[in-house]
């Protein structure tokens, strides 16, 4: 029997119990992690938020929601995903260096994790229409294929420029039957498809689900988003004892957009202290070159779409346009759980530029015969950053496959 | 008590908020624009701040805040514009405002700005209150109401027909000046059906609510004014009077043609 199989069979998948003790892995019960969290939102979003508030553990432990959602884990996304030591990446960085490959998931990145787990929790709160966000399309594909699933009706927001940019995830959210609604206002990227979208929700309140496509937004989104998210951390655990004894990594390595893929490959170490736990931001031309997406670098804590974060922006409190060559970091805030491990120093926040990305896909390329996205990249680009010892054992999350990317790579062959 | 309260004591009825966008249409315009508004028949008026990210408001108002932003407008900005508003001076011969003021904004701005430091050179102009729509009741409670009290700024919440009873009642209490009906659960500047409004507003009176109710979203014209009217202490009108105002070379002149518009007889 191969290692996924007993996985499968002897790891719950998700983290769907209830709360624990506030800290880095749990918010308070305003959803607050440390300062940062809570839920800055106006009175039209109130009934909405608060039935979520409400309802989502209780929905997450029933029964049926978790037998469905871990089937559709394993049946139809393929989990658990593979835990590959990537032996020619190793010998080059002279450690050990495992790859969580969530790029293997059915539509090619982690977001489908949180898709499912949304799309039936909206289900089970009679919700009739889906709308989410996106910005390199990875989280708007993996929503409006959830939706066709589930036969629901289902509208993403993109950015008027992501969809320029990432044309392929546009044809295949059109072909899986979802409405792609450019976001024209203000700066027409991620930022702009998430004011766009809840902006829809406000005028839509009775019957529709905002299925937020990472650990950001007003509680309890980043909470709820992280749970869903967890499997990935969960599953590393199990694989990490099958294949080294331990279940404890030395170090977990992420890119940070909002945080998702982090958050769930952090998620079930947070209170392991001896585990390092490094965050990959995208720094862009630099971080200080005025066109980076290094958010707490470059960010003061402030409050957008919805929660207390760190956040890009002016003097005067504007929020200011990122830059990262990967859509899916393109993003001028950070989750509030990512804020707080980064304030109470938990974390290890490095950032990585467009061109170190780009070359650390091409290494990925070359010796192990992956290619990675643009966002997975960035967290592939930091190993040459970190001192390591011959004996760690670092988990890298790949948390998706560079397809959609290719018109970028192109460029630099 | 301070002007918003003495305006209700005053006048119960009809009572007239209009909103306007600081440095808009011209980073210099926002005085004129307020005295306009008070020369033209506005009771209240109600001043944007512009925000990059405003998460409540509609295309109109969004534009006008970005062409704010183009323009060089800011809170600190904006206070300069204010020194010495209310003076008889302010507009040589013509009177300072002496309207019931209140800056209407999202947290970020001011949270950068310094919160308290915010309160203390608003309530130093002085301006009545504020509209904070992303301010919460949990934060308001147990961070940012305090602070307004001691400012003596009146802080006004935003209610929807989605609002149950029970947090009416809640955020009623908490509301100082008035309360903010907004009239469907929507973003500024969509139309609605207005006899579904009509339903919600009566169910409010009936609720002998401590606050005087504006309703504001979706007011436009002569006839949704008064409409809203019937059923509330008056009406708030932000996007109409925004596009009344976007391309216009005479403030003066298109805003005395919008509201006479709106309040004839
Ligand atoms: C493959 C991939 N990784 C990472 C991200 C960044 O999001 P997050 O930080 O929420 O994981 C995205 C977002 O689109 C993505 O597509």
């Amino acid at each position: 029997m191969s290692n996924t199989t007993i996985n499968t069979t002897s790891s719950p998948t998700a983290i769907l119990n209830d709360g624990g003790e506030p800290g880095y892995t749990f918010p308070n019960s305003f959803g607050y992690y440390g300062k940062f969290g809570g839920a800055f939102i106006p009175e039209m979003l109130h009934r909405n938020v608060e039935e979520l508030r409400n309802r989502y553990l209780e929905i997450m432990q029933e029964p049926s929601f978790q037998q469905e959602f871990n089937d559709l884990l394993r049946d139809y996304v393929g989990r658990p995903t593979p835990l590959y030591y990537a032996k020619r990446l190793s010998e080059q960085y002279k450690t050990k260096l495992y790859l969580k490959r969530e790029d293997l998931n059915h539509t090619g990145a982690h977001k489908i994790n949180n898709a499912i787990g949304q799309v039936l929790l909206a289900q089970r709160l009679g919700k009739k229409h889906i709308i989410a966000e996106t910005g390199a399309g990875q989280h708007g594909v993996a929503t409006a294929t959830v939706c066709a699933l589930k036969g629901v009706e289902c509208i993403v927001y993109m950015g008027v420029k992501d969809i320029e940019r990432q044309a392929p995830n546009v044809a295949r959210m059109k072909m899986l039957g979802a409405k792609v609604m450019p976001a024209a206002s203000g700066s027409q990227t991620l930022k702009d498809a998430t004011n766009e979208a809840i902006r829809h929700w406000i005028n839509n309140p009775a019957d529709t689900h905002y299925v937020i496509g990472s650990v950001v937004g007003p509680h309890p989104y980043p909470d709820m988003v992280a749970r869903f998210q967890s499997v990935i951390s969960q599953e590393t655990r199990w694989q990490l004892k099958q294949q080294t004894g331990s279940e404890l990594p030395t170090h977990v390595m992420a890119c940070v957009g909002g945080g998702s893929n982090a958050a769930g490959a952090f998620y079930h170490f947070l209170d392991e202290l001896s585990v390092q736990l490094v965050a990959v931001e995208a720094a862009g031309h630099g971080v200080n070159s005025g066109m980076s997406a290094a958010t707490t670098q470059l960010g003061k804590p402030g409050v957008l779409h919805g929660s207390k974060s760190l956040v890009m922006q002016t003097a005067d409190g504007q929020v200011v346009e990122p830059h990262s060559i990967s859509a899916g970091l393109d993003y001028p805030g950070i989750g509030p759980m990512h804020a707080h491990l980064f304030d109470s120093g938990r974390g290890t926040f490095l950032s990585a530029t467009d061109e170190e990305a780009v070359q650390a896909a091409f290494e990925l390329c070359k010796l192990e015969g992956i290619i990675p996205a643009l966002e997975s990249a960035h967290a592939l680009a930091a190993i040459k950053e970190m001192k390591y010892k011959e004996s760690d054992v670092v988990v890298v999350c790949l948390s998706g496959r560079g397809d959609k990317d290719l018109g970028t790579y192109m460029k630099y062959m | 008590m301070n002007r918003i309260q003495e305006l209700f004591q005053q006048k119960d009825k009809n009572v007239l908020n209009v909103y306007c966008t600081a440095g808009f249409p011209a980073l210099n315009s926002t005085v004129e624009v307020m005295k306009a508004l008070q020369d033209n028949g506005a009771d209240i008026i109600e001043l944007g701040m512009p925000y990059s990210d405003p998460l409540a408001d509609g295309p109109v108002i969004q534009a006008s805040g970005s062409c704010a932003i183009a323009n060089g407008m800011t809170i600190e900005k904006l206070f300069e514009q204010l020194q010495g508003f209310r003076k008889a001076t302010a507009f040589g011969d013509g009177g300072g405002i002496y309207v019931p003021v209140i800056l209407m904004g999202y947290l970020n701005p001011v949270l950068q700005y310094g919160f308290e430091k915010f309160c203390r050179h608003a309530a130093d102009l002085p301006i009545d209150g504020l509209i904070i729509p992303d301010v919460p009741e949990y934060e308001f409670e147990t961070e940012y109401g305090p602070v307004m009290q001691r400012y003596g700024l009146n802080f006004i919440f935003l209610i929807t027909p989605e609002t149950s009873e029970e947090r009416i009642r809640k955020l009623d209490s908490l509301s100082t000046g008035f309360l903010y009906a907004v009239s469907s659960s929507s973003i500024t500047g969509t139309d609605k059906d207005f006899s579904a409004v009509e339903k919600y507003l009566q169910r409010l009176q009936g609720m002998q609510l401590k606050n005087p109710v504006m309703v504001g979203f979706g007011i436009k014209d002569k006839s949704t004014f008064q409409s809203a009217c019937r059923y509330a202490n008056g009406a708030i009108i932000g996007t109409a009077y925004i596009k009344a105002v976007e391309n216009s070379t005479d403030i003066a002149a298109s805003t005395k043609a919008f509201l006479s518009s709106v309040l004839e007889k």
